[in-house]
């Protein structure tokens, strides 16, 4: 798969990348490497030119593709939580059930404030999202697309405009929706989460994948020079590799 | 100063009237123009090829003709083109010719103030277009864009004054023809 920026660079090249139902990846990554655009690509926001995307045996690049179908499959939560600030929080979980779904209005709100209980947030549906914190607020944007039920759900960096005390309450809702076995691509730097919570790590710089391993292998024993410059930035990881180590490995 | 009331209340029917046909005339022309510029603003949001640059020729030729040039095209041009227009219709044509543009360009000043990331985030849960411009864009672009909005509706309502030119019995009409007929000014 790939993408290119206006300017006819490739943003996105040679992409390689398969993901089983029920598998958690964490895409990590250095500032500007395509992890964004990657997630992006996955749910119609951004239009791969090239290669072939397969979602649930059907072809998304093909010209025919409803990617409001597909949207309601592939839930996204964004960075800085984009809820709908005209509408308070039960409205903004309800749009897309009720408009693009057409469901039951009981049956959609009976779903969402179960939803809402199970993030702690139960107090705040008639809140509208300026009077909820940050943490809140993107505990609500991850409701929001779960109350469509998807098959799968991207994360782009949702912790990363976040007060720390906030950031747990967060990362805390993600692993439970991983342990409920549901189809997560997380993009993360939060890295104790990452190795916590990933079946496989996909570590991307340039536009490319240069390596996907299970996080026990990343983050002790990365397979690529860059990989291992990227980890050394963050030396609080318990396993990170000793700097003699990474000398050895670079020889290799 | 010798005012003839009696005269001045002779005539005040015919004015009232005249004032009823400026205000219908000038609602008719606001929601037509609002109705232009839904269009248009649909069109520029989601960047639609061409009718974008159409949109913002029509913006630019409207709002930069004088009013009473766009009434006499509708009036007398129009009529030579073979289609006939009363002046009640050539009125409404024109204000909403001119009402369009300038409430095109209210909505897309209030839309240009609605951040791209909410498109993208009513987009992600699948929201189609009008879905979007309904629930997500428009009630914050209306928001944001009311006070002018307002300020626009009384310009135009104003602007109906104008097109007494054109035969509708209309305020500024109504004084023109019984300064004609009387040559009283009060
Ligand atoms: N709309 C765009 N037009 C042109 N170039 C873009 C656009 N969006 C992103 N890019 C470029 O594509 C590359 C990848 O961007 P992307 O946002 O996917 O990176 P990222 O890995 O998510 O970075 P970060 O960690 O900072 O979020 C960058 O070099 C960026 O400059
Ligand atoms: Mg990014």
């Amino acid at each position: 798969m790939a993408e290119r920026n206006p300017a006819g660079v490739p943003v996105l090249n040679g992409i390689d990348l398969q993901v089983k139902t029920g598998e958690v990846i964490v895409i990590l990554g250095p500032s500007g490497c395509g992890k964004s655009t990657l997630l992006r690509c996955l749910n119609g926001l951004e239009v791969a030119h090239s290669g072939s995307l397969n979602f649930a045996g059907r072809e998304l690049l093909d010209k025919g593709t409803d990617w409001r179908k597909v949207r309601q499959q592939i839930g996204m939560v964004f960075q800085s939580y984009h809820l709908f600030p005209h509408m308070n929080v039960l409205d903004n979980l309800l749009l897309g059930p009720l408009k693009v779904q057409k469901r039951d209005r009981r049956e959609a709100r009976d779903q969402a404030e179960a939803l809402l209980a199970r993030v702690g947030l139960s107090d705040k549906r008639d809140a509208f999202p300026r009077q909820l914190s940050g943490g809140q607020q993107q505990r609500i944007a991850i409701v929001r697309p779960l109350c469509m039920n998807p098959h799968v759900m991207l994360f782009d960096e949702v912790t990363a405009a976040l007060d720390p005390e906030m950031v747990k309450e967060v990362l805390e809702v993600i692993q439970g929706l991983a342990r409920d076995g549901m189809t997560l691509l997380i993009v993360t730097h939060e890295m104790a989460f990452a190795r916590a919570v990933a079946d496989r790590i996909v570590f991307m710089d340039g536009g490319r994948i240069l390596e996907q391993n299970p996080p026990g292998i990343f983050f002790t024993n990365p397979q690529t020079a860059r990989a291992q410059q990227f980890l050394e930035k963050f030396s609080y990881v318990a396993a990170l590799p000793q700097t003699t180590q990474t000398k050895e490995l670079e020889l290799l | 100063m010798n005012f003839d009331y009696a005269f001045i209340l002779s005539t005040l029917p015919a004015f009232l009237n005249a004032v009823g046909v400026t205000l219908q005339v000038g609602f008719i022309a606001i929601g037509t123009s609002l109705l232009v510029a839904l269009i248009n603003a649909t069109i520029l949001v989601f960047r639609t090829p061409y009718l974008q640059r159409l949109v913002g020729l029509y913006v630019e030729l409207a709002r930069n003709t004088p009013l009473l040039i766009q009434l006499f095209f509708v009036y007398f041009a129009l009529p030579a083109l073979g289609i006939k227009v009363s002046g009640f219709a050539a009125a409404i044509i024109t204000m909403t010719f001119l009402g369009g543009a300038y409430l095109t360009e209210v909505l897309r000043a209030g839309i240009d103030a609605v951040p791209l990331a909410q498109l993208e985030s009513g987009r992600s849960i699948g929201l189609s277009h009008g879905q979007l411009l309904r629930y997500v864009i428009l009630p914050q672009a209306g928001i944001l864009g009311l006070p002018s909005l307002f300020a626009n509706f009384i310009f135009l309502l104003k602007e109906t004054t104008v097109v007494s030119a054109v035969a509708v019995p209309e305020i500024l009409y109504t004084t023109k023809s019984y300064i004609a007929l009387y040559y009283k000014t009060y």
